[in-house]
C-alpha cells in the first residue's frame, strides 16, 4: 500500500533540514490559525482557490514565485557559505550528499516554480487587459494549469523532509540519473513534479496562444497589438512547441527508471547523448520563453515612463519573432565539448551569435526610446535601466561562451555560472519586478511603495555585481561549478566576495517583502483613483484600478496601437449605457483535479501503485464531470455593470 | 568627493584580490600549452570587439537616462518620435557585423582548435588513454604499457593526443593551463589533443558534475623534459602493481581521494574493452551489430569519419 515509503524517508538525523522542516510546519500552522480565526476558508475557496479570472490567477502564480523565490534563494545562500568555507582541505558544513540536492533543487526551483510562475502571471493579469478581452480563452483550463504548477512546487518542497531531491544537477543528465547511480527517490520527485507542472505550463501556453489569436478586441490586427502581447504570443507558441519534448524525454527517463527500459543508460544500447540533445531542444527555447515577456515588459515602461511611443514597435516585432525561430537552432551549444565535428560546433557557435542581432537592435530600440523622452525615474524605470546596463554584459559573455574555441575552457566554469544568472538575474527577475511595480496598481488598486522598491531594486543590482563578477573571474581561474569544496585556496577571497554579494541580494528580498507590508498598510494614501497612475499609454489603463472582474464594460474598438493614449489626446469619453455581460463561473475542479494530479505523482514517487491507479482515476473522472457540466456561464446584468462603473467615475469625479 | 573616496575604498580590497592570487592561478589568462594560448588569444579578441560596442551602449545608457530625465526640461522632448529608418539602420547594421566578424572566427578557429585535430609538431605525440571512473582519473600509456592514477606525467613540448572514455558516468576531462575540455562518457570514445609547452604542475579536474565524490576528482598533470619523463617511464616499468582485469575490478569501485598510483604493467587491451563493456553483442561476434562495430571501430561514440580532419 505504501510502496517504497516508511518512516525511514524522514531525514530526523540531519539538522538543517529539520529545524527548517520546523520553522516551515510552525509557519503553516499559523496561518492555518489565522485562516480559520477569521473565518476566511470560504473567502479563500470562493474567491481565490475556485476563481478563474485571469487576474486572480496572475496574482496566484505571483505568490507562488515569490514564495518559491524564498525557498530557491535560502539555497543560494546555503551554496555560497558552503563554496566560501571549503577551502583547501575543509569540508565546509554541507556534506556532497546534501549540496547536490541543493544545487539542483535551487536550479530546478528557480526556473520552474520562481521564474516560470512570475512569467505567467505576469501574462495572466496583462494580456487579456491589453487584448480589450474579458478573460483568456479558456478560465478553466487556466485554473487547471496553475493548480498543476502549483502541485508541482509542493511536489518540490515536499522532497525536502520526506525522501530527498535529485542530486543530479537541474537538467539531470543520465546515466547518473538512471537507477544504478541514483537508486533514491530524489530524481522521480524530480520527474514527476515536473511533469506536473510542465503539463500546467503546456495548458497555459495553449490558452494564450488561442486567446492572443481570437480575443483581440475589434481593430486590433497583429501589428496594433501592444508589444508585450507580442512577446507573450511567441513565448507562448515556444511554450506549445517545447514542452512537449520536455514532457516525453522525462517519460522516457521514467521508463527507464519504473520500467527497465535502456533509453538513456549505458546498457543495452541506451545513449545519453540523446537525452542531453532532448533536454537542450527544451531547454534553450525555454530561457526564451523566459526572457522574452520580460523584454515585453522593458518595452511598456520604458516607453509608458519616457513619455513617448517604443522607438521601432515592427523592429521589435520582427526582433521577438526571429528570436522565436532562431531560438530552436542553438541547442548544441550546450554541449560544444561532447565531441561534435568542427563543422557542426562551427554551425550552432554562428546560429548562437546570430541571436544576438535581434537581441542588440532591442537594446538599442530601449536606448532610443528614452532619447528625447521626459524620463521618470519610477522604480520601474530604474529596473529597466538597470536591465540594459547588467544584460548587455550577459549578452555579451553568452556570445563568447557561444564561440567554441573558447567554451572548450569556458564550458561548465563559474564564467557560465555567472552568465546565466547574469541574463536571468538581470533580465528575467528584473523584468518581472519592474512588471510587478508596474502593474500593481490595476490588479490591487493602490501603487507599490516607491522608498522600499528602490531599495530592492539597488540591494539587487549592487548584490549581483557583488556575487557574480567573482564567479566571472573564478571561471578564468578554471574553477568548475557544482564544487561541494575545492583544493584551491586562491579561489576563497573571491568566494567570500561572492557571499556578500547574495547577502546584499537577500536584503533585495527582504526590502520586497517590507515593501508588500507598507503598501498594503498604507493602501488608503496610495490609492489609484484615476486608474492611470503612471499616464500610460495601452489598454488596460483605460479601466478603473482595481479592474472590475469582466474588466471591460464595452469591448473597446481599436484604432490605434496606443489606444489609450490615444483617447487621452483626442479627449474620448466612453458611453455610458450598459449592457449584460457574458462571463465564465468558477469552477474547483481545476483544483480538484490537481489535488488528485498530486497524489497520483507522490504515489509514483514512492511506487504506491494503488494509490496511484485510484487517483488517476480519480482524476479522468472528475475532468469528464467536468466536461460534462453545462452550468459554466452566468450574465452580469446591466444594472450591476452601471453601478460598479458609476462608483468609479464617482470617485474619480471626487478626486478631481 | 566623498563618494569617489569611498568607492575608492570599496575597490581597494577587490584590487588586493587579483594581486593576493598569482598570475599562474588565472590558468585562462595564462595559458601553459598552445591550445590554451590560442584560447586565450580567442577570447580577448572577441571580447574586445565585443566591449567596443557593449561599452558605448552602457554609457549611452546612463548617458540618456540622465539627459532626459523629467526635471531636466532644456532637454529636447519629441512625444511623438518613434521612428527614424536612418537610426534603423545604423541598429540593425552595428550587430550585424560585429556577427558577421565573429562567424568568420568561430568557423575558422572550431576548426583549428578542434579537440579532435592531431597537432603538428616534429616531436612524435605521446598517447594518453582516460578513463573516468566513480571518483578518479585512469590514465594509461599505452605506448609504455603503464598506467597512473590521479596523476598525469607528460613530457612538455610533446603533443599529447588523448583517447578518453568513462567507466559509467559522464566526466568532462579538463586541465585549465593547457586548454580544451572533451566529456568522457561509458560506452564512447572522444579524442582531445594537447600540449604543455613548458615544465610544470598543471591542475585537472573533471568539469562535468558526476555525483557525490565528483568535488575530489582532481589531479595533476605534471609536465616535464622529456629526459625525466623517460626516467619516470622506466621507473614505473619497474614498479610492482599490475593493472588487469580483476585489479580495474577494483579500482573501478567508487571511491575517492585515492592516492596517485602507478601500474607497471597493464592489460593492452584494457581502454577498449571499456569502451566496448555496455555491447553484449561483442560476445556474439555474428551478430549484426557486433559486425558493423568491428568495422567502423567503436559504437555509439561521437566517432568521425576521416575525412573532417
Amino acid at each position: 500500500m505504501l510502496g517504497k515509503l516508511s518512516l525511514d524517508a524522514i531525514p530526523l538525523h540531519e539538522p538543517i533540514i529539520m529545524g527548517t522542516g520546523v520553522v516551515v510546519a510552525l509557519g503553516g500552522l499559523v496561518v492555518l490559525a489565522l485562516l480559520t480565526r477569521y473565518r476566511l476558508w470560504g473567502y479563500l475557496w470562493k474567491e481565490w482557490i475556485t476563481s478563474v479570472d485571469h487576474k486572480k490567477i496572475g496574482v496566484m502564480y505571483f505568490i507562488l514565485g515569490l514564495v518559491m523565490l524564498l525557498r530557491g534563494f535560502a539555497d543560494a545562500i546555503m551554496m555560497r557559505t558552503q563554496q566560501a568555507m571549503a577551502a583547501g582541505g575543509a569540508e565546509g558544513y554541507l556534506p556532497p550528499h546534501h549540496y547536490d540536492q541543493i544545487f539542483t533543487a535551487h536550479g530546478v526551483i528557480m526556473i520552474f516554480f520562481v521564474a516560470t510562475p512570475f512569467i505567467l502571471g505576469l501574462m495572466n493579469v496583462v494580456v487579456p487587459l491589453q487584448l480589450g478581452a474579458r478573460d483568456v480563452a479558456f478560465p478553466f483550463v487556466n485554473s487547471l494549469g496553475f493548480w498543476l504548477s502549483a502541485m508541482g512546487a509542493i511536489l518540490v518542497m515536499i522532497s525536502m523532509w520526506v525522501g530527498d531531491f535529485a542530486a543530479t544537477g537541474w537538467v539531470a543528465y543520465p546515466p547518473l540519473s538512471e537507477l544504478g547511480y541514483s537508486p533514491t527517490t530524489g530524481v522521480d520527485y524530480f520527474i514527476w513534479s515536473l511533469q506536473i507542472s510542465g503539463l500546467g505550463t503546456t495548458l497555459a501556453g495553449v490558452n494564450f496562444v488561442a486567446t492572443i489569436f481570437k480575443m483581440r478586441a475589434p481593430g486590433m490586427n497583429l501589428m496594433k497589438m501592444p508589444v508585450f502581447c507580442w512577446t507573450a504570443l511567441i513565448t507562448n507558441i515556444l511554450i506549445v512547441a517545447i514542452f512537449p519534448v520536455l514532457t516525453a524525454t522525462l517519460a522516457m527517463l521514467a521508463a527507464d527508471r519504473y520500467l527497465g527500459m535502456h533509453f538513456f543508460t549505458n546498457e543495452l544500447g541506451g545513449n545519453a547523448m540523446m537525452y542531453i540533445n532532448l533536454i537542450w531542444i527544451w531547454g534553450h527555447p525555454e530561457v526564451y520563453v523566459l526572457i522574452l515577456p520580460c523584454f515585453g515588459v522593458y518595452s511598456e515602461v520604458i516607453a509608458t515612463f519616457s513619455g513617448k511611443p517604443l522607438f521601432g514597435y515592427k523592429s521589435m516585432v520582427y526582433a521577438t519573432s526571429s528570436i522565436g525561430v532562431l531560438s530552436f537552432m542553438v541547442w548544441l551549444h550546450h554541449f560544444f565539448t561532447m565531441g561534435s565535428g568542427a563543422n557542426v560546433n562551427a554551425f550552432f557557435g554562428i546560429m548562437t551569435t546570430i541571436i544576438s542581432i535581434p537581441t542588440g537592435v532591442k537594446l538599442f530600440n530601449w536606448l532610443f526610446t528614452m532619447y528625447r523622452g521626459r524620463i521618470r525615474f519610477h522604480s520601474a524605470t530604474l529596473w529597466t535601466i538597470g536591465f540594459m546596463v547588467t544584460f548587455a554584459v550577459g549578452g555579451m559573455t553568452g556570445v563568447l561562451l557561444a564561440v567554441p574555441g573558447a567554451d572548450f575552457v569556458l564550458h561548465n566554469s563559474l564564467f557560465l555560472v555567472a552568465h546565466f544568472h547574469n541574463v536571468i538575474i538581470g533580465g528575467v527577475v528584473y523584468g518581472c519586478l519592474a512588471g510587478m511595480s508596474f502593474w500593481f496598481p490595476k490588479v490591487f488598486g493602490f501603487t507599490l511603495n516607491e522608498f522600499w522598491g528602490k531599495v530592492s531594486f539597488w540591494c539587487w543590482l549592487i548584490g549581483y555585481w557583488l556575487a557574480f563578477t567573482p564567479l566571472y573571474v573564478l571561471g578564468f581561474m578554471g574553477m568548475t561549478r557544482r564544487m561541494n569544496h575545492y583544493d584551491m585556496p586562491e579561489w576563497q577571497p573571491w568566494l567570500q566576495v561572492a557571499l556578500v554579494g547574495a547577502i546584499i541580494v537577500g536584503l533585495g528580498i527582504l526590502a520586497i517583502l517590507i515593501q508588500l507590508y507598507v503598501s498594503i498598510r498604507d493602501r488608503e494614501q496610495n490609492r489609484d483613483v484615476t486608474g492611470d497612475p503612471w499616464d500610460a499609454r495601452s489598454l488596460e489603463w483605460s479601466r478603473p484600478s482595481p479592474v472590475p472582474f469582466y474588466n471591460f464594460a464595452h469591448v473597446p474598438e481599436i484604432t490605434s496601437l496606443e489606444q489609450h493614449w490615444e483617447n487621452k489626446e483626442k479627449g474620448r469619453v466612453e458611453v455610458r449605457r450598459y449592457e449584460d455581460i457574458h462571463m465564465p463561473k468558477n469552477t474547483g475542479a481545476g483544483f480538484l483535479i490537481s489535488v488528485w494530479s498530486f497524489i497520483l505523482c507522490f504515489a509514483l514517487v514512492w511506487h504506491m501503485w494503488l494509490i496511484a491507479g485510484a487517483s488517476l482515476v480519480a482524476t479522468i473522472i472528475t475532468f469528464i464531470l467536468r466536461t460534462y457540466d453545462r452550468d459554466t456561464d452566468y450574465w452580469v446584468p446591466a444594472d450591476e455593470v452601471a453601478r460598479i462603473e458609476g462608483a468609479w467615475h464617482a470617485s474619480m469625479k471626487e478626486a478631481a | 568627493m566623498n563618494r569617489l573616496l569611498s568607492s575608492a575604498r570599496t575597490l581597494a580590497p577587490l584590487a588586493a584580490l587579483f594581486l593576493l592570487a598569482g598570475c599562474d592561478d588565472y590558468a585562462l589568462l595564462f595559458p601553459k600549452g598552445d591550445i590554451g594560448l590560442q584560447e586565450r588569444s580567442l577570447i580577448l579578441i572577441a571580447l574586445g570587439i565585443m566591449l567596443a560596442v557593449v561599452i558605448p551602449v552602457i554609457i549611452l545608457t546612463l548617458v540618456f537616462a540622465w539627459r532626459y530625465r523629467a526635471s531636466n526640461t532644456n532637454a529636447t522632448y519629441a512625444p511623438k518620435w518613434a521612428h527614424s529608418n536612418g537610426i534603423e539602420f545604423v541598429i540593425w547594421t552595428i550587430p550585424c557585423l560585429i556577427v558577421l566578424f565573429l562567424a568568420v572566427m568561430i568557423w575558422q578557429t572550431t576548426h583549428k582548435l578542434d579537440p579532435y585535430q592531431p597537432l603538428e609538431s616534429k616531436v612524435p605525440p605521446v598517447r594518453v588513454e582516460v578513463v573516468a571512473l566513480n571518483w578518479k582519473w585512469l590514465f594509461i600509456y599505452p605506448d609504455y604499457g603503464i598506467a597512473t592514477v590521479n596523476e598525469l606525467p607528460i613530457p612538455a613540448g610533446t603533443p599529447i593526443n588523448f583517447k578518453l572514455t568513462a567507466d559509467s558516468i559522464m566526466n568532462s576531462f579538463f586541465i585549465p593551463h593547457l586548454g580544451s575540455q572533451v566529456y568522457a562518457m561509458g560506452g564512447m570514445q572522444t579524442q582531445l589533443h594537447l600540449i604543455a609547452d613548458q615544465p610544470g604542475i598543471y591542475p585537472g579536474r573533471s568539469s562535468a558534475y558526476s555525483g557525490s565524490g565528483f568535488s575530489d576528482m582532481h589531479f595533476k598533470a605534471v609536465a616535464t623534459d622529456r629526459a625525466t619523463f623517460d626516467a619516470w617511464v622506466r621507473k614505473v616499468q619497474h614498479s610492482q602493481l599490475v593493472l588487469d582485469k580483476a585489479s580495474y575490478t577494483e579500482l573501478a569501485k567508487p571511491s575517492i581521494k585515492n592516492a596517485p598510483t602507478t601500474y607497471a604493467r597493464v592489460d593492452p587491451k584494457l581502454f577498449d574493452d571499456i569502451v566496448n563493456q555496455y555491447m553484449p553483442a561483442m560476445t556474439h561476434p555474428t551478430h549484426d551489430m557486433a559486425k558493423m562495430a568491428m568495422v567502423e571501430g567503436p559504437m555509439c561514440g561521437p566517432q568521425r569519419a576521416k575525412s573532417a580532419e
